[in-house]
């Protein structure tokens, strides 16, 4: 691959970006969507969430983990415990992440 | 008045702030593997500074390094960006009014986060004053949140060993908004049918298993909101 190469890809890549983000902003005029189509897509960006929540907690190099002593659970269940105490995401985050580490780093998990 | 001095430009980046730090860690650990990736450093930066859409640049890069064709790296991102065309036709309900090289400027920074800290504050679908300030506040804060540490992670590449888990900070984020997500049980029972088919369509390429997830959790998002009667949206949310 040639740096002009390079620059090419990146810049595709920069406009699918756009085009992408701005699909259906692109037209002057709106593209009618039927009804139920736009109330359903209010559980879009919840379902896009949990979509790559999920495999990242339950899942290794494609499959289902097969054991519990895995530092991930856990952590997510301090995560989870944190949130719903005090609703706070940094919290969230922290709580979590300082299980994790503790586990990987103090027991070898 | 200047849209970053508006209040709600300060209130969509203080909403923001909360998952900030999964950003970073997760922009860390994208920069981290982009500068293992074999890109020269010059490319890898203008990747990141130009594309910004993670996922898509953690699939298109081993394509790049690897010297496959064209058609192929912008096929794949656009597979890994597909999500985002669904959620446009959501923002086209606050700013379908707006000039359409506003609308594009918009379209081009709003990220997956933004979209849903947005639809939180505004679950009435319509247009308001207080949209568009509040859109560039939260906005300028995931910019930099991802960009900075990115540009991080880049250059300092190597020293960070992966065996800290920090990607797993980004994901803790993402677990924290979802829980802030969930408040019946309509929505509980499409984000469980969300996970379950996320992780059950894992093998497919290109993530689409997150489309897969979409899909399911609209239909049955749908199919209960049609068959029990219609809860109200949650009031516009003024304080």
């Amino acid at each position: 691959m040639t740096a002009v190469e390079g620059v090419i890809a990146i810049a595709g890549l920069a406009l699918i970006t756009l085009l992408t983000r701005g699909f259906f902003l692109i037209p002057e005029r709106e593209l009618p969507l039927p009804a139920w189509l736009q109330q359903g897509l209010r559980y879009a960006p919840l379902a896009a969430l949990v979509a790559v929540v999920a495999p990242e907690v339950v899942m290794t190099q494609g499959q289902l983990i097969t054991t519990w002593m895995d530092a991930r659970l856990p952590a997510v269940l301090a995560a989870t415990a944190y949130f719903y105490w005090r609703r706070g995401i940094l919290g969230t985050i922290l709580a979590g992440t300082a299980v994790l580490l503790v586990l990987k780093l103090g027991f070898g998990w | 008045m200047r849209t970053w001095q508006h209040p709600e430009f300060a209130r969509g980046a203080r909403e923001m702030t909360g998952t900030a730090l999964g950003i970073a860690a997760w922009g860390l650990v994208t920069g981290v593997a982009m500068a293992k990736s074999g890109l020269p450093l010059p490319l890898a930066v203008l990747m990141s500074l130009v594309v910004f859409a993670g996922s898509a640049q953690l699939a298109a890069l081993p394509l790049l390094a690897g010297g496959a064709p064209l058609w192929v790296i912008w096929a794949t991102a656009l597979c890994v960006n597909l999500r985002f065309v669904i959620f446009s036709a959501g923002w086209r309900r606050y700013f379908g009014d707006l000039p359409r090289g506003q609308r594009l400027r918009m379209a081009y920074f709003a990220a997956d986060l933004n979209y849903v800290l947005f639809m939180k504050r505004f679950p009435r679908q319509r247009p308001a004053p207080e949209a568009v300030p509040y859109f560039w506040g939260g906005v300028a804060l995931n910019w930099t949140s991802w960009q900075v540490p990115s540009l991080i992670g880049l250059l300092v590449g190597e020293r960070i060993p992966p065996e800290w888990g920090l990607g797993f900070a980004g994901t803790l984020a993402l677990l924290g908004l979802t829980f802030s997500l969930l408040h019946d049980r309509s929505t509980w029972i499409a984000a469980g049918v969300a996970g379950a088919a996320a992780v059950a369509a894992y093998a497919l390429p290109l993530k689409l298993n997150i489309l897969v997830a979409i899909a399911a959790a609209v239909a049955i998002g749908l199919l209960i909101d049609h068959t029990t009667t219609q809860p109200a949206l949650p009031e516009e949310d003024l304080t």
